[in-house]
This record gives structure tokens, C-alpha cells and sequence, in this order.
């Protein structure tokens, strides 16, 4: 017995920080199929307990993984603050729960301690907020990155136009492009999901997607998401491309299955520093989402909710551009239904605003879950009240080529509209000019792709100002 | 769901007695599915909004350039030219989406035809899963073979192929009932045009990717395929993948394999054409010895 703790005359024992993490959790299906969640609703709250007392630095001597079995857990710990972790820590976790809630501290302050904090902190503490704190929490914590235009600036809300096609026609994803500029989505960045993983393929698509968005000067980025060291490839013979992607977890053994390590995320960041369109200095994205361990087999034994902070705190040091989590993509063995997915969301969204990351939000479900488009929908309303840096938009939140729903274009419109929020102001000058967006609202252009190929790019837009790209052109 | 069915056929009786049932013949309505007023009252009789025809009826009242939005709908599967109501869907494509939706969970607790599987010479063996709701929940079981199992493909699988087919349901049985037998023969012919040694095939019960690992350390294989249903996407209840494995054993996990997703006919890759790509990329494995991202690496990322 290390840790014990009383409620309604029941005393609970906990041996180990993983296994108070573990259990302090809101019940997850993937955590009781790993055998790690708690027994009983009570033991479950006896965990939060003990979890609120524990000082930060008993949580800093015990990673979940050790530092010599782990490259995650030494990334974490060697890109730790160490004078900003020694200001806190003797704080405990239910002292820092208050810290960030409190109208004492303000984003900026929070987003300082952070960095501070390890992501079994981070992850503790989400554990002892409940949904409204989740949201509260991270209303305040602004983060902004820039790869060609800049992201998650106050009173923005961007978008991810996700235009994937069953088989890569290029001819379908422009046409779903169309699309989705038409309804004001893609400031984000533009991303296809390739459905073929060959550097052929994956080159093509950068080469005509920056040639579409060349033709029409659309001030945005775009991403061609294959395995990362295919698009190193591409680029490495010329492709144009601004950001590099590549999804990520919470343990080196998971990350090896995905055919990835920190040196070689460094080479990638190296290399689109060098030879990628976009000036940065935020050039990379990464995807992660809770589950995505135990579905390799390489979760050690450790709750989702921890391993998918510990991802967040692996991805920190790379300083990216965009980081989404896809948590209800894996299925129902990992989230059961829609209230455990929307969940894993705000908790998801916390997390990695407050390990300071750019976090956008994919809150999604697939078919075989207990889950639908009301659940998916009430999941987004709520991160935007959080204030999520952006979403996916896909036509009617179907993706045809990967078999989910997400976020639609018609939402990308209407969560704007409710919330007053605009698209980066380069975007929103560009929407106006094409009749898209009209002071914030859809205009009368919008919904209709067919303006791209009944009109030259001279036709609608104002070409005498300065061409969003023009540096980058000139470089080229 | 038996309760369900008993209230529907309570419903239909009902209805029947009212003599309000659907017209047995599918006679369509004089006003072309509209309303119409008559002697009784209101009568609706819908068409079809799932048809192939009807999803490409544009929901744009006035698009800059009609005959292009003709062009752009039939490049894709994905919902375009929808329209909206304010910034909403219209309530056609609302309600679209809904039945897809709807199709979908109808038919993802199927079963795969016993016909399909005799018509390929297909034995079947099962995991350690033990019933539909288990098999949702713990995908480890669904990875590992059960002892049965073992001792049955032991006693009769030829050992030691260089290629080793296995078919499973996974998340959509429909997906082997559509596709499993156009690709299968596909497959096996190009694999045998190229001289190569096969196993003998079979089906698995609630299985999993990751059985290969199973498979190939029971018979000592080189390459397996798994041909398996995909989770069903949106009014797509029948997409099939194929992954396969360079001696798929203990350990190995996605980073060893290659795939081929989306086989359907319904926008997908056709299973004809998939049969023969797989062919090709088993040769591939064998020629080079690896699978998934050592393949990539030896043949410099293509």
C-alpha cells in the first residue's frame, strides 16, 4: 500500500501514480478492457482523491513509463522547464486545478507554468475537472502558429479542408476543394488523406493542389498526409508542399509501429524548414487521438487519457503548426459511445492547449459505435466554446475515403455564425472577394463550387493587391 | 431487436386492417411521389432518395455554371452540391445522410453467405472471441486463433506456403458477400501465373488484422493476406481491405504491413482490379523479403 484514502466508510489502497491515474479516470472501454480502470464508482472518486493531494513532484518521479524503457517519457522530461517546474512544485494536483481555474491567474500566466508541468501533471489534472471546467479552463489559453498564414488568433476560427477521395482521384478531391472553399473551410490548411501510401501519389497530389492554390491565391497552407518519410521523399525531389504530417502516440513502442522516432520528426522539421513553400516556423502537423495505443498492444499497462497527454508532450518540443486528435476514430473498444467520446474530447482539447500546443479538435465517431451525427455535433459545439483553434470540413462530415464521420462544412459555417468568429483575416479578405463570405455570414456565392470554373481567378478577385504568396514565389 | 420486429409487424397489421399498407405492386403515384389530395385524404408514396440517380440531384437552385456541376458530382462519391438553409443542409441531403446512417447500423451485425464461402472451398475457424458484442470490445481476441482453431488448420492447411490467403468478416460481412468472390479468383490466378506455392484458404470467424500473426506462426508462412471487411462508411456497408505481412509472427504490428483499402463497387477500388494489384504486391513482398515500412525503404519510398 502506498496511497490511501476514506469516502463513506471505505477505505481504498493504491500501489503506484499510474495506478491513481489509471483509476481516477471517467470510465472509458478501452481502460476496462485493459483491466486498469476502477472497480466501483466510488473507488473511482477515492482515486481522484488521493490524485488531488499528490504534490507535482511526486508525479514528476514517477512517469507511467520509466525514462530508460521510454523515448516518450524522455522527451517529456528532458524539455522540462526546470526553474518554472521548482516555482511549483509543492504544489499539489488539486492546488493547480484551481490555479488555472481561478480569475487570479490569467491564459498567459497558465500558458508560462506549463512549462513546468510533465503530462502526467497535465493528465491529473484534466482527471479532476469535470466538463464546464474542461471548457472554462481552456477558453482562456490562447495559442497562435504560423506556417504561411497564422492560426488560433483571437476571434478566429479555422478549418481544415479534409477533401479525401475513395482513390485519389485528383479530379474529385479539387472538385470536393471547390466545395469546401465555397463554404469559407481550408483557412487551416488544406489536407488530403492519400488512400495509396507511394511518393508518386502523394507528390502529385502537393504538385496539383499548390497549383490550384496558386491559380486562385488562396492564403492557406497544404498538407498531403501519407507516412511522414513518404512525404520527406516528395519533397526531397521537389514537390511543393507546406507542412509535414504524421500521427503520433504516447509510447516509443507505439510510435515504432507508426515508423516513427524523435530523430526522425527532427530530420522532418529540418528538411521542411529547407525545401517546404510555407515560411513557418511552424511546419509540422500531427494527428493522435486516445486508444491508438492499446490498438498497437504497446499502451504498458496505462490509461488512454495519460497516454494521449504524454502525446501532447511528445509533440511540444517540435513546436508544430496544427495538432488534432481523432479520438473517436479507432472505435468502440477504446470509446464506447457518444458521452464517452465527446468526453475524450474536451479533456483532449485541455490537454494539449495546456501543454501549449495549436490543438484543433476532429471530434468524430465511425459506424460501428454507439455514437451519431447529434453526438458529433454536440461534441463540436461545445470545444468551440472552448475555443478549439480549428476543425475538420468535410462535405456532410463524410469522409468517403476513410469511413468516418467528422465535422461538415455546413457546421464550419454555422459554429462561426453562432459565435461570431472569422476565418484568418487573409482568408476572410479573400471569402469576401469571392462572394463566399459577406461580414462574417455565408454570402451568395457560398455553397455553389462551380464559381472556380465558370470564372477566371481575375474575374472575382482584386489581383492589384499583393499576392498572399508572392514571397514565397520569389524564393522559389 | 426481436421486440423491434414484433412492433413493426404489430405496426404493419395495423396498418393493414386500416387498409393504409404500402401498395404490394410499388405502383408508383400519378404526381411522381408527391402529394396528392384525394377522396381519404393526404397519401405519400416517396422515391427512393438512395438511389445512385437521386444522390446526384443537385441541391443548388442556381449555381454559376450548371453543366460544370454535372461534371464536378460525378467525379466523386463525396457529398457536393448540396445547397443549404442558411448555413444548414438542406432537409434532403439531412435526411440522405440519416438513411445512410441508418443502412449502416442495420446491417453491420450481418452474416457472411455459407454459399460464399463453399463456392471459394473456404473451411472456417474462429478466434478466441466469443460473441458479437465481445468482439466489439476486445479486439486483442479477435488477434489470436483459438486452440480449435489451430489444431484444424494444422490437420488440414498445406505448411510452409510462400502465400497464405485467409478471408474474415471483420466490421461488415456484406464486404465479403460482394466482393470476396470477384477478388478471390483474381488473386489466386495471378499469384499461380507467377509460380508461386499456396496455402490452403480459409475463413475466420470475428477476426481481426493482426491474426496474421497467428496464421503465419501456425503454418510457418511467408506471405499472408488477410482479405477482411472494412468498418462500414456511410451508406457503404460492403468496403473490403486486403492487408498483408512478410512472415507475419509474435509482435509484428501495422508498420510490417502493406494495405489496400476501400475495394467496393460502390466508388471504391474495384475488386476485380484489387485482386490483381495484391498479386503484384505479394510479388513485390517476396521479391524484396519485407513488408509495410521496410518495403518503402528498400524500394527509396516508392
Amino acid at each position: 500500500m502506498r496511497y490511501r484514502a476514506t469516502l463513506h466508510g471505505q477505505a481504498f489502497t493504491f500501489g503506484s501514480v499510474r495506478e491513481v491515474l489509471a483509476k481516477a479516470s471517467e470510465a472509458k472501454s478501452g481502460d476496462a478492457m485493459l483491466g486498469i480502470a476502477a472497480d466501483s464508482a466510488l473507488e473511482r472518486i477515492a482515486a481522484r482523491y488521493v490524485l488531488s493531494e499528490l504534490p507535482l513532484r511526486e508525479l514528476r518521479a514517477n512517469p507511467v513509463i520509466a525514462y530508460e524503457d521510454d523515448e516518450v517519457t524522455r522527451v517529456i522530461e528532458d524539455s522540462l522547464n526546470e526553474a518554472i517546474f521548482a516555482e511549483i512544485a509543492s504544489w499539489t494536483v488539486g492546488e493547480l486545478r484551481e490555479h488555472i481555474l481561478s480569475h487570479d491567474s490569467t491564459g498567459e500566466e497558465v500558458l508560462r507554468l506549463s512549462r513546468g508541468l510533465t503530462s502526467e501533471m497535465i493528465a491529473g489534472v484534466a482527471k479532476l475537472m469535470s466538463n464546464m471546467d474542461l471548457v472554462y479552463g481552456a477558453q482562456q489559453l490562447r495559442v497562435t502558429a504560423t506556417a504561411q498564414t497564422t492560426l488560433g488568433r483571437p476571434g478566429t476560427m479555422s478549418f481544415r479542408l479534409q477533401p479525401n477521395h475513395p482513390t485519389d482521384n485528383v479530379e474529385g478531391i479539387l472538385a470536393t476543394v471547390m466545395e469546401g472553399l465555397s463554404y469559407g473551410s481550408g483557412d487551416a490548411i488544406i489536407g488530403i488523406n492519400p488512400a495509396e501510401d507511394s511518393v508518386a501519389r502523394t507528390a502529385e497530389l502537393m504538385e496539383r493542389t499548390d497549383a490550384f492554390m496558386r491559380h486562385w491565391r488562396i492564403p492557406t497552407q497544404s498538407c498531403v498526409l501519407s507516412h511522414i518519410g513518404t512525404q520527406m521523399e516528395a519533397v526531397e525531389r521537389g514537390a511543393p508542399v507546406g507542412v509535414l504530417f504524421q500521427s503520433i502516440a504516447g509510447t516509443e513502442e507505439t510510435n515504432t509501429s507508426f515508423g516513427v522516432d524523435a530523430a526522425l520528426l527532427r530530420e522532418a522539421a529540418d528538411l521542411i524548414a529547407r525545401k517546404g513553400v510555407a515560411p513557418g516556423p511552424n511546419l509540422l502537423y500531427f494527428e493522435t487521438g486516445q486508444g491508438s495505443e492499446m490498438a498497437s498492444d504497446s499502451d504498458h499497462g496505462v490509461d488512454e487519457m495519460t497516454l494521449e497527454a504524454r502525446t501532447y508532450g511528445f509533440a511540444r518540443p517540435f513546436a508544430p503548426f496544427m495538432v488534432n486528435n481523432v479520438s473517436g476514430f479507432i472505435g468502440p473498444e477504446t470509446l464506447y459511445d457518444g458521452k464517452q467520446i465527446i468526453r475524450a474530447c474536451l479533456e483532449d482539447h485541455f490537454m494539449g492547449k495546456l501543454h501549449g500546443l495549436p490543438m484543433g479538435m476532429a471530434p468524430c465517431y465511425t459506424n460501428h459505435t454507439n455514437a451519431d451525427q447529434n453526438d458529433q455535433e454536440t461534441a463540436t459545439m461545445l470545444l468551440a466554446m472552448a475555443g478549439a483553434c480549428y476543425y475538420m470540413g468535410i462535405p456532410m462530415g463524410d469522409d468517403v475515403m476513410l469511413s468516418y464521420q467528422d465535422t461538415g462544412l455546413h457546421d464550419d459555417a454555422t459554429l462561426r455564425e453562432l459565435l461570431g468568429l472569422r476565418p484568418t483575416p487573409e482568408f476572410e479578405a479573400w471569402l469576401e472577394q469571392l462572394g463566399v463570405l459577406r461580414d462574417g455570414r455565408l454570402g451568395p456565392n457560398a455553397g455553389d463550387p462551380t464559381i472556380f470554373l465558370r470564372y477566371e481567378p481575375e474575374e472575382l478577385l482584386d489581383l492589384s493587391r499583393p499576392r498572399a504568396q508572392a514571397t514565397v514565389e520569389a524564393r522559389r | 431487436m426481436s421486440d423491434v420486429e414484433a412492433i413493426v409487424r404489430a405496426v404493419l397489421a395495423e396498418l393493414g386492417r386500416q387498409g393504409q399498407e404500402p401498395d404490394p405492386a410499388g405502383r408508383p403515384s400519378a404526381s411522381d411521389g408527391g402529394p396528392e389530395a384525394g377522396g381519404e385524404g393526404l397519401r405519400l408514396d416517396l422515391p427512393d432518395l438512395a438511389t445512385p440517380e437521386a444522390r446526384r440531384v443537385s441541391g443548388l437552385p442556381d449555381p454559376a455554371d450548371p453543366e460544370a456541376l454535372a461534371g464536378l458530382l460525378e467525379t466523386t462519391t463525396a457529398r457536393l452540391g448540396v445547397g443549404r438553409a442558411g448555413p444548414r443542409p438542406r432537409t434532403r441531403s439531412l435526411l440522405l445522410f440519416q438513411a445512410d446512417h441508418g443502412v449502416t447500423q442495420d446491417a453491420i451485425h450481418g452474416e457472411v453467405d455459407e454459399a460464399v464461402k463453399e463456392g471459394l472451398g473456404l473451411f472456417t475457424v474462429d478466434t478466441e472471441v466469443a460473441d458479437g458484442e465481445e468482439y466489439l470490445l476486445r479486439p486483442d481476441l479477435g488477434r489470436r486463433l483459438s486452440a480449435e482453431a489451430k489444431a484444424t488448420i494444422a490437420e488440414r492447411c498445406v505448411a510452409r506456403p510462400q502465400v497464405q490467403i485467409v478471408a474474415a468478416a471483420g466490421l461488415s460481412a456484406a464486404a465479403i458477400n460482394h466482393n470476396l468472390p470477384q477478388l478471390y479468383p483474381v488473386l489466386e490466378q495471378g499469384l499461380r501465373d507467377r509460380g508461386l506455392r499456396l496455402g490452403t484458404p480459409f475463413f475466420i470467424e470475428r477476426a481481426r488484422v493482426g491474426v496474421i500473426n497467428d496464421v503465419g506462426e501456425a503454418l510457418d508462412a511467408d506471405v499472408v493476406v488477410i482479405l477482411i471487411g472494412e468498418r462500414p462508411g456511410l451508406g457503404i456497408p460492403d468496403a473490403m481491405s486486403a492487408y498483408l505481412g512478410w512472415r507475419p509472427r509474435g509482435g509484428k504490428t501495422d508498420a510490417h504491413r502493406d494495405l489496400l483499402c476501400m475495394i467496393t463497387d460502390r466508388g471504391g477500388v474495384n475488386p476485380l482490379e484489387a485482386g490483381a494489384y495484391v498479386a503484384e504486391v505479394v510479388a513485390t513482398t517476396l521479391a524484396h523479403e519485407a513488408s509495410g515500412v521496410e518495403l518503402r525503404r528498400l524500394l527509396g519510398g516508392d
